[in-house]
C-alpha cells in the first residue's frame, strides 16, 4: 500500500508531524446478497464481529459465514471509541485475555496484510490520591506477576514522559504517580474494521450491511437461523456480537443477560501540533486522552448515569472531563472542542465481558465489553471464533461465561479499571 | 442533561440526582430461591429500548427516592410516582421498541 503525502500547505496547523494517511481503497470487501443458509452467522458487523468472522475462516476453516450488520460496517462503537489498547488489567483472567489480544495486535497488520496505524506509544494510568496509588500499585504488582510489561512512575517520571502535564501538588487532582505500559497504544479504528472485513471477505466470508436481525428461529432449544429484514437465513451456529443491543437480541432469543446499556462519550479537538506522544488515562477523573496521527486530541469521558440507547450523552459529563483535563494539561485550555459524540456500551455487573454459550444451543454471545472493547477486538474475535467453531469456550474465555453470575465467580474489574477501560 | 421532575422539589438538573436503575424489583426471600433465581434477582435487570420504569434519588435536594417512566431512546420523561404507590401505565410512545427482561 502506498502512502500518499498529505497536500496541506506548509505551515498548516498539524502539518509538520501529521502522518500521511493513504486513501481508502474503493473495494475492500465483496458486496453480496445474503444466501439462504450459512454454517455460521454473526450478528453485528463491528470490529468484534468482523474479527470473529475472520478467525472462524482463518483458524477454523469455516468460510461459509455471514456477518449481518443492521446499519453500516463498524458504525457503532467501533467508530466511536478512543482506540486505546493495553493489557494491564488486575485479575488473572482479564490480564490473560487482554494480553492475548495485545499480542495479536502486535502482528495484526502483517497477518491481515492491512495497515492499521497500530502505534505502541505507551499508556499511562494516573493515580491522584493515596488510595488511588495503593490500587494502581496493586495493579502494577499483579501485572508483574502475570508477565505483563508495567512500570510504576513517580510524578517526576510522569513529567519527563509527558512534558505538558501539570504535576503541581496544589490542584484538584494532583498526579501522585502512574502505572505505565510501554506496549500499550492506539490504532486507527476504522482501518481495523476495514482490515478485518477485507481479510474475512478474501477468505470467503459474506459481509452484509443494512440487514437487521429481527428474531431467531429456535426449535427444540436449538437455533436454526435468524429472521432478518431481508428474510430468513438458516444458520448452523449464530453468534450475537452486537454491543449496545445485545440484551435486546438475547430477549429476542428468549433469555436475559445481566447487561445495562449506557451512553459513553468522546470528543476531538481540531488538528494541533504534536504535543502528546503517549496515551494518558485517569480513571479517577474519567479522562483519557491521546493525540491521533493527524494531530487531533482524542478524549474519552465517563458514561452517563442512566440507561440509554440514544447514542448521545449529557454535556455535563463532557464538562466534568474537560475541567479535569485542562487542569492536568494547562495548554489544552487553548484548544477547542471540534466534535463530541456518544456510543452505547453494554455494561455487566462486574465490568467484565460475557463471551460464550447461551441457554440456546448453537447460539453464542459476546457482550459486556463496557467502556473498553476496542483493545480486545482481535482477542475477542479469536476466542469467539473458537467458541463458535468448537461449541465450547476457549480456555481464555471460559472464566467469562454467562453462568459466572450464578456461580459467583465474578471478575470484578470495577475497582481495578474504573469506568475508564 | 436531563431535567428531572422531583415530586417534592420540582424540576431540577440531572446532576442533583443519582440513578437507581429499574424500579419495582421486590426483595425476595433468599432462602426460598434457587441459585439461578437468586442470580436473576441480583444481576438481571430490564434494559429496554423505549419506556423504562426507573428509580432516582434527589440527593442534592430532598434526599428522597421516587420512580419515573423515561424513554431510553428519546430521553423523554413520563409519569412520576412515589415508592409504595401504584405504578402508572407505560406511556404509549412511538419510540417504544424492544421489551424488558
Amino acid at each position: 500500500m502506498t502512502n500518499t503525502q498529505d497536500n496541506l500547505s506548509p505551515g498548516t496547523i498539524g502539518r509538520r508531524r501529521a502522518a500521511a494517511l493513504p486513501e481508502q481503497p474503493p473495494k475492500l470487501w465483496k458486496t453480496v446478497k445474503p444466501k439462504k443458509a450459512y454454517d455460521a452467522v454473526i450478528v453485528g458487523g463491528g470490529g468484534h464481529g468482523l474479527a470473529t468472522a475472520y478467525y472462524l475462516a482463518k483458524n477454523h476453516g469455516l468460510t461459509n459465514v455471514a456477518v449481518l450488520e443492521k446499519g453500516w460496517l463498524a458504525g457503532g462503537n467501533t467508530a466511536r471509541n478512543t482506540t486505546i489498547i493495553r493489557s494491564n488489567y488486575l485479575w488473572d483472567e482479564s490480564a490473560a485475555i487482554y494480553e492475548h489480544s495485545l499480542k495479536l495486535w502486535e502482528t495484526l497488520e502483517e497477518d491481515l496484510g492491512y495497515e492499521m496505524f497500530f502505534s505502541q506509544r505507551g499508556v499511562l494510568t494516573l493515580a491522584h490520591s493515596v488510595s488511588d496509588v495503593r490500587s494502581k500499585r496493586r495493579n502494577f504488582f499483579a501485572n508483574a506477576l502475570n508477565g505483563i510489561d508495567s512500570e510504576w512512575l513517580t510524578p517526576a517520571e510522569v513529567k519527563k514522559l509527558v512534558p505538558i502535564i501539570n504535576i503541581s501538588e496544589d490542584v484538584r487532582y494532583p498526579v501522585a504517580g502512574a502505572t505505565y505500559q510501554p506496549r500499550g497504544g492506539i490504532a486507527k479504528h476504522d482501518w481495523v474494521a476495514w482490515g478485518f472485513a477485507k481479510a474475512a471477505s478474501d477468505l470467503g466470508v459474506d459481509i452484509i450491511q443494512g440487514t437487521e436481525v429481527t428474531g431467531f428461529d429456535i426449535q427444540n432449544n436449538k437455533v436454526q437461523g435468524v429472521y432478518t429484514s431481508r428474510g430468513t437465513i438458516a444458520a448452523g451456529r449464530v453468534g450475537i456480537v452486537a454491543a449496545g443491543h445485545s440484551s435486546l437480541l438475547a430477549n429476542l432469543a428468549g433469555f436475559s443477560i445481566p447487561i445495562q446499556s449506557r451512553p459513553l462519550q468522546a470528543l476531538v479537538s481540531p488538528l494541533l501540533e504534536q504535543v502528546l506522544n503517549t496515551v494518558v488515562m485517569s480513571s479517577a477523573v474519567h479522562v483519557y486522552v491521546s493525540q491521533a496521527h493527524k494531530g487531533e486530541l482524542v478524549m474519552g469521558a465517563g458514561t452517563d448515569a442512566f440507561n440509554s440507547y440514544a447514542q448521545r450523552g449529557g454535556f455535563h459529563v463532557i464538562e466534568h472531563q474537560l475541567a479535569a483535563a485542562v487542569e492536568l494539561f494547562p495548554i489544552f485550555s487553548r484548544a477547542q472542542v471540534l466534535r463530541t459524540w456518544g456510543g452505547i456500551v453494554d455494561i455487566a455487573p462486574d465490568a467484565s465481558p460475557i463471551i460464550g454459550l447461551t441457554p440456546v444451543e448453537n447460539l453464542f454471545i459476546n457482550t459486556g465489553w463496557g467502556t473498553g472493547g476496542f483493545k480486545a477486538t482481535p482477542g475477542s474475535g479469536w476466542v469467539m471464533a473458537y467458541t463458535m467453531a468448537h461449541g465450547n469456550p476457549h480456555e481464555l474465555n471460559r472464566p467469562f461465561s454467562l453462568d459466572r453470575f450464578e456461580t459467583g465467580h465474578l471478575i470484578d474489574e470495577h475497582g481495578a479499571a474504573g469506568v475508564a477501560h | 442533561m436531563l431535567y428531572i421532575p422531583c415530586p417534592h422539589c420540582g424540576l431540577r438538573n440531572e446532576t442533583e440526582f443519582h440513578y437507581g436503575a429499574e424500579a419495582g424489583v421486590a426483595y425476595p426471600d433468599p432462602h426460598a430461591l434457587t441459585d439461578s433465581e437468586w442470580a436473576k434477582y441480583l444481576y438481571i435487570r430490564a434494559n429496554p429500548k423505549g419506556w423504562f420504569a426507573e428509580r432516582w434519588v434527589h440527593f442534592a435536594g430532598c434526599g428522597r427516592w421516587f420512580n419515573l417512566w423515561r424513554n431510553t431512546l428519546t430521553h423523554e420523561i413520563g409519569p412520576v410516582w412515589l415508592p409504595f404507590t401504584t405504578q402508572p401505565k407505560s406511556p404509549n410512545d412511538i419510540g417504544q421498541e424492544g421489551s424488558g427482561s
